[in-house]
């Protein structure tokens, strides 16, 4: 979240749009409900009627996998009734900008595309500059070239017409969301986005984002009390997990994963810590290389490593242009190329795509290592239905690991907030936390690598395993306090002197020399100097009254409540609405919340640019970092309805991977499959419901698999509600009982008439134990994002029948 | 008697997460009832002799055509003047003077169940059969005594349950149904008179199912 959930009160208008956030995020509705009591509109977005919806002002369906024409068409809504935010469009975001003028973008590809590699080179992507290096701008906003004209150029073919096609939404349906979202682009209003992962499951996933964020950066709503773009996390600690970098692609931080032409530390820091011309721009990740040393001291102990960049040489890297994502390992692994897994927490034989694929791979392993609370389907993958057990040769280790309220130790919230808990109850028999069981693991490591030598032994043997209190047991604070990062030695910083073991109270004293370590520079400042762990605070102080709670834990970064704070008032630091001042420059200070970097206001000579983790410093309308282009455009999932896309000459996202193995079956606008489906998951289960299939208050309200469908495909299929039938799709079949229900309804869409159901992914065969409930993921493709390799679990084609 | 205490239920704030539901089920200690999915989020389809709320799913089509899906947390009302208290025989129920809550004592056994249930408008009790005890929701009145607030209330993440002083309660449903008069025309307070669960519904009583008083 920009925001977070307290912060969503103040909105005036609440989209929530690719998530169930009643179902998925129950809290959030409590904040949701007070914006309402206030009058503001709450819209919902989704294929499907849901608990969402039922609390919503209105519910507004659309069919799945067409996000980007439904926002692209509120974008050309925008821009043809002049409803964007002047002044915040133009002082903050990159509208003036110039574009090359060999930018180019034609039926559905961009300039510089790849056939054979699937890919761009981005080159003409690239912004035109003046003799300094820094950007040539257009403030009338009239240049051709510029970002504005290009945006407007782009979406000006997302007419009413053409998105209701795509969409399935109703024109007048489409034209009541534009002008009640379009509506917060007013100085004194606000709008936000919540969404979750009906946004990321999808080929276009990170550009469904990216659409969001266009939309909220034309209406100045991006750093706004009430405004952001909101990603919902939650219980499974997403925040808190991609903040500690469980994805490949990154260290901890959101610093890049090494790639193996970055040879020395010289190499890697070069290549992260950005550059910028423009003389506004405050270009935080100009630091990347100070965090990036700063994590390796953490890494290992002064007196190690020093000649190999502190250690960086020890670390494994990724090939460049390697996609080490969940699908390339089960293909790896169903190549026989994998023959360890270390399953922490997880339960892939039910979570990951084409999971009849992902069952056949784990019976190639040598031996896996499982972690988890309850035994589930991939820990059990070796007695699952339909496999011989007795030719089974895979050793397997199950591990138990208390659960989360067993534990002491930090959870961040959507938030980012990091908040401290204490052990609410002891863990059942041997079960320890993970931390403890993998300390263990690389404990013994150590003593066979310090025995037997082996492969880099120095990596292994002196990396810092000091994560136990003197009775040997993990020590939650230990690790936060190493996370937060220590100076190594004694220092003197702008006057200020440190002394070696203190705790730097802030990422902005993090040094590129040594002298200072710290696990995850984002965290930096969650303990004082002294040590005080700042995560435990629980002060109800409110003294803006917005709901901020500053002496309430800790938020990721520096305390700052809502990030990109700045773009919440003018360029002379005057809010641009006075009822919520988030942050003021009065008396040549910043007062309110914690403002983003230190500078005056824009218009002061010292003053800075909101977007401080950009280059440009500006919000980016027109974004020339991803693969697969500067504008989101639509495209159909992998699997759809459709041999051709409305929009152009290209049915699929060009840039994404395609599988082609024997498993990685597609049947797209096929006649064996003609209904979408999406799948989610409901309240009362948690993931593959492998914590909560097990708990029998749960499971009594949700006791097994069920397909909502609308009444029309039921009567075409002559299914009753109540009765069990057969889900079948390219690569697998699985059962469920068919709800039928007024929530869905068919659409009208590329002029036919298109059936969309949905299912939960929450069962498997291990529990309860009846056999007949499985994964919803057998059906699902093997295919990401083309940026950050999520699967398409949102989108694809199936049949029903009647068993 | 005192006024007492009130829960509000405004189903305008209720998501139907059944939070409620399971709180219920988790102060009081109640066995799992063994379940089907049969086509409906509602589960168990009733309330029984472990399961004394339950939230009831009602769909269907507006005026407009659009749908509409109303969640109904039931439970015991409390009645005021309660005719399930006054069927049980002398010392098998309790009608507490201090907070009002009706509560069936470990006395009042299953061969009761007929005349008690057959008092309650709401059709709530129900017999346990491996008990052999009838059986209802005691509005918490063991955590009440203790300072608490009803596990129901305290579970509900949106703030649709409201626990508090009867007159504060009853002024508090006034002033919600005068504020959600322009989003829905046809809200309205149950009762409010006759029951210490005070609900607020914001659609005709018959679109959310048997809710019968």
């Amino acid at each position: 979240m920009t925001n977070h959930w307290i912060d969503i009160q103040h909105s005036d208008c609440v989209l929530i749009q690719g998530s169930n956030a009643a179902e998925n995020h129950p809290i959030s509705f409590k904040w949701v409900m007070r914006a309402k009591d206030k009058g503001a509109e709450v819209i919902h977005v989704d294929p499907r009627f849901t608990r969402t919806s039922a609390r919503s002002t209105y519910h507004v369906p659309l069919r799945s996998g067409t996000d980007i024409a439904f926002l692209g068409g509120m974008i050309k809504y925008i821009i043809d009734n002049n409803l964007y935010f002047k002044d915040y469009v133009l002082n903050y975001t990159n509208a003036a900008c110039l574009v090359s003028k060999d930018f180019k973008f034609k039926d559905g590809l961009f300039s510089g595309y790849d056939k054979d590699k699937r890919a761009y080179d981005k080159s003409s992507w690239a912004y035109q500059t003046n003799a300094d290096g820094s950007i040539k701008k257009d403030p009338s906003l009239k240049d051709p070239n510029c970002v504005f004209q290009l945006l407007k150029k782009h979406y000006s073919r997302y007419s009413l017409k053409t998105v209701s096609s795509i969409t399935g939404t109703s024109q007048e349906d489409l034209l009541k969301v534009y002008k009640s979202f379009s509506a917060t682009g007013k100085p004194n209003k606000a709008g936000t986005i919540m969404y979750a992962l009906g946004q990321c499951h999808h080929t276009v996933g990170v550009q469904n984002i990216r659409t969001m964020a266009i939309v909220q950066l034309l209406l100045g709503n991006i750093g706004v009390c009430g405004g952001g773009i909101n990603a919902l996390r939650g219980e499974p600690n997403v925040q808190g997990s991609t903040d500690h970098a469980l994805l490949y692609h990154y260290l901890p931080g959101y610093l890049p994963a090494p790639k193996a032409s970055q040879v020395t530390l010289k190499d890697y820091m070069d290549a992260v810590s950005y550059k910028t011309h423009e003389p506004k721009s405050v270009n935080w990740k100009s630091n990347q290389g100070k965090y990036a040393v700063s994590l390796m001291r953490s890494f290992y102990p002064e007196g190690v490593g020093e000649d190999l960049g502190f250690g960086y040489e020890y670390l494994p890297k990724i090939d460049d242009g390697q996609d080490a994502s969940v699908m390339k390992m089960i293909d790896a692994m169903y190549d026989n190329k994998i023959k360890i897994l270390t399953c922490i927490g997880q339960n892939p034989c039910c979570s990951l795509p084409n999971t009849n694929k992902v069952r056949a791979a784990m019976q190639n392993l040598d031996f896996m290592v499982h972690i988890n609370i309850f035994d589930n389907e991939s820990a059990s993958f070796w007695k699952a239905p339909g496999i011989d057990t007795s030719k089974q040769k895979t050793e397997c280790f199950l591990l138990p690991a208390s659960a989360s309220v067993e534990k002491e130790g930090s959870q961040a919230n959507s938030g980012r907030w990091m908040q401290w808990k204490y052990a609410a109850a002891k863990a059942p028999g041997d079960a320890i936390p993970a931390g403890e069981i993998v300390w263990r693991i690389m404990e013994k490591l150590k003593e066979l690598y310090k025995k037997e030598g082996g492969a880099l032994p120095d990596a292994i043997k002196y990396i810092n395993t000091d994560f136990v209190d003197n009775k040997k047991h993990f020590d939650a604070e230990r690790v936060a306090k190493y996370i937060n990062g220590y100076f190594t030695k004694d220092i003197t910083i702008d006057g200020v002197k440190y002394k070696k073991g203190e705790c730097v109270p802030g990422f902005a004293l993090l040094q590129d020399d040594g002298s200072t370590s710290c696990g995850n520079w984002i965290c930096s400042g969650s303990f004082t100097k002294d040590g005080e762990n700042l995560m435990k605070r629980r002060s109800k102080a409110d003294p803006t009254g917005l709901g901020l709670y500053s002496e309430w834990s800790y938020a990721w970064p520096m305390n700052r409540r809502v990030i990109y704070n700045r773009a919440s008032v003018d360029p002379n630091g005057k809010p641009y609405n006075p009822k919520l001042k988030l942050i003021e420059w009065k008396d040549g200070k910043w007062v309110g919340d914690i403002v983003d970097g230190g500078a005056a206001p824009l218009n002061d000579e010292k003053g800075s640019l909101p977007f401080i983790m950009s280059p440009t410093g500006l919000g980016s309308l027109f974004g020339p970092g991803l693969a697969d282009g500067p504008f989101p455009e639509h495209y159909e999932p992998l699997e759809s309805p459709f041999a051709k896309n409305i929009m152009s000459g290209q049915r699929i996202n060009p840039a994404i991977t395609l599988y082609n193995g024997e498993k990685d079956l597609v049947a797209n606008a096929s006649k064996d499959f003609p209904i979408v489906m999406t799948t989610y998951s409901c309240t009362e289960h948690w993931c593959t419901g492998g914590f909560t299939r097990w708990q029998p208050w749960l499971l009594e309200t949700q006791p097994g698999s069920y397909v909502e469908m609308s009444e029309e495909l039921a009567k075409e299929k002559g299914i009753k509600n109540g009765e069990r039938v057969r889900i079948r799709s390219a690569r697998g079949s699985v059962e469920a009982v068919a709800m039928v229900t007024v929530r869905l309804r068919p659409f009208e869409c590329g002029g036919k008439k298109v059936h969309q159901v949905g299912m939960t992914y929450n069962y498997g065969w291990r529990f309860p134990e009846n056999g007949k409930d499985d994964s919803a993921n057998l059906l699902t493709p093997t295919v990401g994002d083309a940026n950050s390799q999520t699967p398409e679990y949102k989108a694809f084609m199936v049949n029903i029948e009647k068993i | 008697m005192a006024d007492g205490k009130s829960i509000l239920i405004d189903v305008s704030r209720c998501t139907g997460c059944r939070g409620c539901q399971v709180a219920c089920k988790q102060w009081n200690n109640l066995e799992a009832t063994s379940t089907v999915q049969s086509g409906t989020y509602q589960n168990p389809p009733d309330m029984d002799g472990d399961t004394y709320k339950i939230v009831r799913f009602e769909e269907g089509r507006d005026e407009k055509g659009k749908p509409y899906w109303h969640f109904f947390t039931d439970m015991c009302r409390h009645c005021v003047d309660a005719p399930c208290f006054y069927s049980a025989e002398e010392g098998t129920a309790l009608h507490d003077e201090e907070t009002g809550a009706v509560v069936f004592l470990d006395n009042l056994t299953i061969d009761n169940l007929d005349s008690v249930h057959g008092a309650c408008p709401y059709s709530i009790p129900r017999g346990n059969e491996r008990t052999g005890k009838v059986v209802k929701c005691t509005m918490c009145l063991d955590r009440q005594k203790e300072g608490k607030i009803p596990a129901c209330v305290q579970s509900c993440p949106t703030g649709c349950m409201v626990y508090g002083e009867r007159d504060e309660i009853l002024a508090l449903a006034e002033k919600r149904v005068e504020e959600l008069k322009k989003e829905f025309p046809k809200v309205h307070a149950l009762n409010p008179e006759e029951v210490r669960v005070i609900y607020i519904l914001t659609d005709d009583d018959e679109k959310y199912g048997n809710i019968t008083y």
